[in-house]
């Protein structure tokens, strides 16, 4: 029997927080999406909407229709069915392109150098060394080799966060900058903790920088024609494959990007937790295969 | 109606009550900060509670008008002039084609509100009017107001003649000396010492400078201690860092244990520190009307207190439409 252990606390008088662990995994993150699509579905009256986190969940309520002592057994009903539920998704895999040492990153990162813990190495440098690889290009073969799984969407704009699908000791794991950056630019591949996410918009940062993708992830304007209609590309459940590109192939894609022409490859996919954790790179390898069709 | 932004203040945006739905998105609700008095000034112009007006920081916009209509100003206290003639807030102001509004320093508070009457009209996006700077959506083009910039307001449904009606001292936001706000202990409070958890309720904060939409900066109490711990995979090493996680509007996080920020309306969805708590809903409005500097005390409180504080503004706000219905 799979032992339920999800710890729920009460966000003020307007918010359920449900932690499925405290450590990451992709068994929590499961657990979490269960629950939150369920809830979803169930359309219990008094909840306003249901915030999926990597470990966790956040359920917003209104207590004029919904006593919080209610609402509490209801979602501790559906947690544990979500703890039983079948570890599979029906979800889709798509590519980002990713341009590493690109030289806009490298710009960001010259300015802020005094806030990171290694300023006199690049955070590539600095990512791939503490990571144990012997160069820059094995360290960037390892990022865009494996799939990566969307595990949270959320801080501003639809930023995804990616958790590497591979073994736990295989993970990248680099901490956020000493003191967080002011600036960050668009589209900048990020590393904080065991997690890579993207900025869909400019902004402040703490996370280290590796590259920056061409394809838009957040248009406020007009949903770009991979967005299925809404101002955010990502989803939590979406697998994420990470391909390297040149300059040229970058600025075409921009191009491509502004004039609406552009459609990253994205294959529907069945995802088993069970088969992945059989053989993690056998499955890695069949998703891809999917992914382009090989 | 059109109006022309001759001084656009500090920060000045257009807001409305906001947009529910998108936070998982990271697409925050946004909206007044203090919804109260953004209620209130469309009631006095006769405008639906969640009309888009304006929401200004620290100092008032001035603007040119068109033609005639109907204004409010409440939120903080600073002295209105239309045309060089001072006028209170919390009351409606007749305005004549051609004239000019502008205001003096804010007295008490931090934000004021303009309603006009038919209310602002700019596209809705995702269901509101109201400007996330962030994400460049909402309000005028996604931005703050600039000088030179002209709106639009809807045609007023309601025939609204000047009515000498005014919201009493008393229901407006009370900003005193040191300002309470109710906090339901929660989230991942176990992280504190509970010597650290008494500290907090115990010290006298004040608010910092990055104090905005965003979130609240609180400065001034003792730093906190952590119940030791192993890092969770994923979490990070630093005792306040959690796996990332997503983040209640009004909930308190404190980087490193040191300074507690209040995430506000336009918050960030999610992120990687532990919070020790939440600011209750009844009290959010007034977070928006302090200045820096302005003394806080946090009030511990249970759901009890928290839903009976919830009643009482939900009866203040009936008790308007009322006074305003008349």
């Amino acid at each position: 029997m799979i032992e339920n252990s999800t710890r729920f606390s009460f966000g003020g008088d307007e918010h359920l927080l449900c932690e499925c662990s405290e450590e990451m995994s992709l068994q929590s993150f499961f657990k979490s999406l269960s629950a939150t699509t369920r809830i979803k579905q169930l359309g219990i009256p008094g909840v306003v909407e249901v915030c999926g986190g990597n470990a966790a969940y956040l359920v917003r309520f209104n207590p004029d229709e919904i006593h919080p002592d209610d609402l509490l057994e209801r979602i501790k009903e559906i947690d544990e069915e979500a703890a039983k539920a079948e570890p599979v998704v029906e979800t889709r895999i798509t590519e980002i392109p990713v341009y590493y040492q690109d030289p806009w990153t490298a710009e960001t990162m010259k300015q802020f150098r005094d806030r990171h813990q290694t300023p006199e190495s690049t955070d590539l440098e600095y990512a791939a060394e503490i990571n144990g690889f012997h160069s820059v290009g094995e360290f960037i073969k390892a990022h865009h080799e494996s799939p990566w799984f969307v595990s949270q969407v959320g801080f501003v704009c639809g930023v995804p966060w990616l958790y590497q699908m591979v073994d736990i000791e295989r993970q990248i794991q680099v901490p956020k900058y000493v003191r967080p950056r002011t600036d960050t630019p668009r589209h900048t591949i990020g590393h904080g903790g065991c997690f890579a996410a993207i900025y869909a918009v400019r902004g402040a940062g703490g996370y280290q920088m590796f590259g920056i993708t061409p394809m838009p992830i957040f248009e406020p304007n007009e949903p770009t024609t991979y967005f299925e209609g809404s101002m955010v590309f990502s989803k939590p459940g979406d697998i994420v494959k990470f391909r390297p590109i040149e300059r040229a192939e970058y600025d075409e894609i921009v191009k491509l990007s502004e004039e609406g022409k552009y459609n990253p490859p994205i294959k529907e996919v069945i995802f088993d937790l069970r088969e992945f954790n059989k053989n993690t790179d056998e499955y890695n390898k069949g998703l891809v295969e999917k992914l382009y069709d090989i | 109606m059109t109006f022309k932004v001759i001084e656009a203040g500090i920060s000045v945006s257009v807001q409305d009550l906001g947009r529910p739905g998108y936070y998982q998105l990271g697409i925050p609700q946004g909206g007044a900060m203090d919804r109260f008095s953004l209620s209130v000034a469309n009631l006095l112009v006769g405008n639906n509670e969640n009309a888009a007006g304006l929401e200004a920081a620290y100092i008032g916009p001035k603007l040119h008008f068109s033609s005639s209509t109907m204004i409010a100003v409440t939120g903080g206290d600073a002295p209105v002039f239309v045309d060089g003639v001072e006028h209170e807030c919390w009351r409606p102001i007749e305005i004549k084609a051609g004239q000019v509004l502008e205001f003096g320093f804010i007295k008490n508070g931090a934000r004021l509100y303009l309603a006009f009457a038919g209310g602002i009209n700019v596209p809705e996006v995702l269901g509101s009017r109201s400007t996330y700077t962030v994400g460049i959506l909402g309000g005028l083009e996604g931005r703050v107001l600039k000088s030179g910039d002209v709106l639009e307001t809807f045609q007023s449904e309601s025939q609204v003649t000047i009515r000498d009606v005014s919201i009493p001292e008393a229901m407006r936001p009370q900003i005193t000396q040191v300002t309470s706000l109710k906090v339901l202990p929660g989230l991942y409070w176990h992280r504190l010492t509970e010597a650290a958890g008494e500290k907090f309720f115990a010290d006298e904060w004040a608010v910092g400078t990055e104090a905005d939409r965003m979130g609240y900066r609180f400065t001034g109490g003792r730093p906190m201690e952590f119940v030791e711990r192993t890092p969770p995979f994923g979490a990070g090493a630093d005792p306040s860092n959690i796996v990332d996680s997503a983040y209640p509007y009004g909930s308190i996080q404190v980087p490193a244990g040191q300074e507690p920020i209040v995430l506000h309306r336009d918050a960030v969805s999610a992120g990687g520190y532990f919070q020790i708590g939440t600011v209750i809903s009844a009290d959010m409005d007034l977070i928006g009307q302090l200045q820096p500097n302005k003394k806080v005390q946090f009030i511990k409180v249970s759901m009890d207190e928290a839903l009976k504080a919830r009643s009482v503004y939900q009866a203040k706000m009936a008790q308007v439409r009322e006074t305003l219905n008349r």
